[in-house]
């Protein structure tokens, strides 16, 4: 497909849950300063996919591979693929009651740069973002996604990534669940977050992020596998007109 | 998965492994005084004589002897095990030194290097209004800041407190607790020694915590350390206790007994953090009488120990008294921690909110066991019960006991009770930002007591929140 020296990518990638395989053979690379969207009806594997990667013990891949700056991800536990720069934003992020947002992060952010790492500079980088994000200074005492609204859990997530600055960060959905003025904000941050040496990978329904977080690529998932890509027009064509064009022209039914 | 759990309990069944270091050593000790095994009127004459005390005491310690002796064990917590605590072979008393010091240059050196490791004098000269520390049967060391004793703060160990104070110890001793409560509270009755006594006049507001440290050295010693805390009307007092113990192969029993009375307006937390090594048999009795709108709050942590039995009540007898009682228990590896909590209700318009919390791991056992009682005269009370156990592994467990008496309509409870176990997806969204599993897990764990270390002065909360990693510890290279 395309260079050899792609930041991150997977190749024939199957997924198994509750022993259903509800990913079915997927491949995709992405070059440094890249930004990719997968678009796809509901139940179609994106999220499944998206765990897999980040290496949740749920979702098991049963075949292919994936790699991260030419390091074997499947190799890794979650832990490990973090610190080799992994991120997942989730579409659902959980409730940690009694963590704080700070000692989390603070811990996550020492386990990246190692138990004998300087933290000194961390109030003041948390205290920065946070800021940039427009999130409140209490929310660094709450406990984590505790009671917070789904929108405070989507900046949580941006949060987090600002914070750990990864290699490559997989956001799913982090546009839903936001008000207009918040997607904005959301928007920005991964935009100052990208840069030509990171990738993104992002997950969404709507065009409307996109008209912020410009994707190079758009690709369609439909039943567990990407059976289309294109640039930015084609996000647009599918807020048209949906999906049942694609899964046509494929010659599949649209949907699980 | 299950490969996974396999290796997680593997790893977690070694838990406390530091104990044995970091508490579990034990002193070589010339005693000043070692009474023989086992109990008998002769025991109970020796230690009152030994403490010279008045005839009314020494009367009482016999008649409680009695009561001891007639009543069967407790049938309820753990019976198999309170079944096996071999009363004829433990050392009732026994006394390290000879006179008790107020400065730690004079408490013989293998003491002061026991205290020294346990952070003691460290944590007086940091932030402590009085400290009082216990080995073995006798506290062997107290001090108390000057402001404080000129308030007319006293601050004592019991047998001290005793000699000096003999009206006000007569007049309250075993008021709030009687040596008919239960075997044990006899058993303390009959031979206690050791403890504290506070007294806080009217009004006076002790802003720092008073502190007393039990520390049991020998093997098959039995601590029957007995605490009355009296503060005044409209006084407040913080009072914290810890305790550890090191490890031998047989076991050593702890049987205390904490009276606390709070007069009108008055405030009494009682904070205790028990850290007992794995043989220690924890049976103890602890009840307040909170009067007209006095408030007492009991914050109860207990690790270790191979059976411990605790249900801090709180009396609720004067109109508008308020009662807290916030617990956690962590049972380990072959340990039981059967606490809970009591709230009697005799006024009206009182309140009571028992938070209890518990970690079960590997094949640990915890039980809340409580009671609420609302008396017919106590209207408009208020009572909140809310119940936290965690389970960490296949084999843990845990159990609820609540009993609830309530004779009268004018009451709100509220009751909440839930069981969780440390949720693989919680796991999983904390190992993808890059803890390790075991980091993953001790965080939770730590977020879970989260209410109750709030509670405990940060040098407190530090301490637990190591203790817990402890427990939590795989296996130590
Ligand atoms: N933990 C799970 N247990 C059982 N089934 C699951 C689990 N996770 C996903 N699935 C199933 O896998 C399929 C794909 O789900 P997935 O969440 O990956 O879809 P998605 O494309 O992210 O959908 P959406 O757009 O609604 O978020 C669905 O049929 C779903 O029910
Ligand atoms: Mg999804």
């Amino acid at each position: 497909m395309k260079n050899r020296k792609a930041l991150f990518g997977f190749k024939d990638l199957k997924v198994e849950v509750e022993g259903k395989e509800v990913v079915k053979g997927v491949s995709l690379e992405i070059a440094p300063g890249e930004i990719h969207a997968i678009m796809g009806p509901n139940g179609s594997g994106k999220s499944s996919l998206s765990n897999a990667l980040m290496g949740h013990p749920g979702y098991e891949i049963t075949s292919g591979e994936a790699y991260l700056s030419g390091e074997n991800l499947l190799d890794m536990e979650a832990d490990e693929r973090s610190r080799a720069g992994l991120f997942l934003a989730f579409q659902y992020p959980l409730a940690i009651p009694g963590v704080t947002v700070a000692n989390f992060l603070r811990a996550a952010l020492k386990s990246h740069r190692g138990p004998d790492a300087d933290m000194t500079d961390f109030r003041r980088l948390l205290k920065a973002e946070m800021k940039s994000l427009s999130i409140d200074e209490s929310f660094a005492t709450r406990y984590l996604n505790d009671g917070f609204s789904g929108g405070e859990k989507k900046r949580v997530e941006i949060l987090q990534m600002s914070v750990l600055n990864p290699q490559v960060a997989l956001l799913d959905e982090t546009d839903s669940g936001l008000d207009i003025d918040a997607l904005k904000t959301v928007a920005d941050g991964i935009n100052r977050y990208h840069s030509e040496n990171n990738g993104i990978l992002l997950v969404t329904h709507y065009q409307r992020l996109l008209n912020y977080v410009k994707p190079d690529y758009v690709h369609v998932m439909i039943g567990g596998r990407l059976v289309k890509s294109g640039g930015p027009e084609l996000a647009l064509k599918l807020e048209e007109s949906g999906y049942d064009w694609v899964a046509e022209e494929v010659g599949q039914k649209a949907g699980v | 998965m299950s490969d996974a759990v396999r290796q997680q309990n593997q790893q977690l069944r070694t838990i406390n492994q530091d104990y044995a270091t970091k508490y579990g050593f034990r002193d070589p000790v010339d005693y000043f005084h070692k009474g023989a095994r086992g109990i008998s009127h002769e025991v109970v004459e020796m230690i009152s004589r030994m403490k010279n005390e008045p005839r009314w005491m020494s009367d009482r310690r016999h008649e409680a002897l009695d009561i001891f002796m007639a009543k069967p064990m407790p049938g309820w917590g753990n019976t198999e095990l309170l079944n096996e605590i071999d009363f004829d072979n433990i050392y009732y008393f026994m006394k390290p030194i000879e006179n008790q010091q107020t400065s730690w240059d004079d408490v013989p050196e293998y003491i002061r290097k026991t205290f020294d490791k346990l952070g003691i004098p460290e944590a007086e000269k940091s932030f402590l209004g009085g400290v009082s520390a216990q080995y073995e049967s006798e506290v062997v060391y107290h001090s108390m800041k000057e402001d404080l004793k000129q308030q007319g703060v006293v601050f004592l160990d019991m047998d001290s407190g005793l000699r000096e104070y003999e009206e006000i110890v007569k007049k309250n001793f075993g008021t709030v607790i009687p040596s008919t409560d239960n075997k044990f509270a006899a058993l303390n009755t009959a031979v206690w020694s050791g403890g504290s006594f506070i007294y806080v006049p009217p009004g006076v507001d002790v802003k720092i915590p008073l502190q007393a440290y039990f520390r049991i050295n020998a093997e098959n010693m039995g601590q029957f350390e007995r605490t009355l805390i009296i503060a005044d009307k409209g006084s407040r007092v913080h009072y914290i206790e810890g305790c550890t113990a090191p490890v031998y192969s047989t076991d050593s029993l702890h049987s205390a007994v904490v009276e606390l009375i709070a007069m009108e307006d008055a405030y009494i937390r009682y904070t205790t953090i028990q850290n007992w090594a794995r043989n220690i048999y924890n049976l103890v009795t602890k009840r307040a009488t909170a009067h007209k709108n006095a408030t007492v709050e009991w914050v109860d942590g207990n690790l270790g120990s191979r059976l411990t039995m605790k249900y801090p009540c709180i009396q609720l007898v004067g109109e508008g008294a308020k009662g807290e009682i916030l617990s956690v228990a962590f049972a380990g590896v072959d340990q039981h921690q059967d606490a809970g909590a009591k709230v009697i209700h005799a006024a009206p318009n009182t309140s009571s909110r028992i938070t209890s919390k518990s970690i079960s791991k590997d094949n640990g056992r915890a039980s809340y066991r409580g009671l609420a009682k609302v008396h017919k005269k106590a209207v408009n009370s208020k009572i909140s019960v809310e119940c936290d156990a965690l389970l960490i592994g296949e084999d843990a467990r845990s159990d609820t006991y609540p009993t609830m008496e309530i004779d009268n309509e004018q009451v709100r409870v509220e009751h909440e009770a839930r069981v969780s176990k440390v949720a693989e997806e919680q796991l999983f969204y904390l190992t993808s930002r890059g803890l390790t599993e075991d980091d993953a897990r001790l965080l939770i764990v730590n977020g879970f007591m989260e209410p109750f270390t709030k509670e405990l002065p940060l040098e407190y909360a530090v301490e637990l929140n190591r203790l817990i990693e402890l427990e939590m510890e795989g296996s130590i290279g």
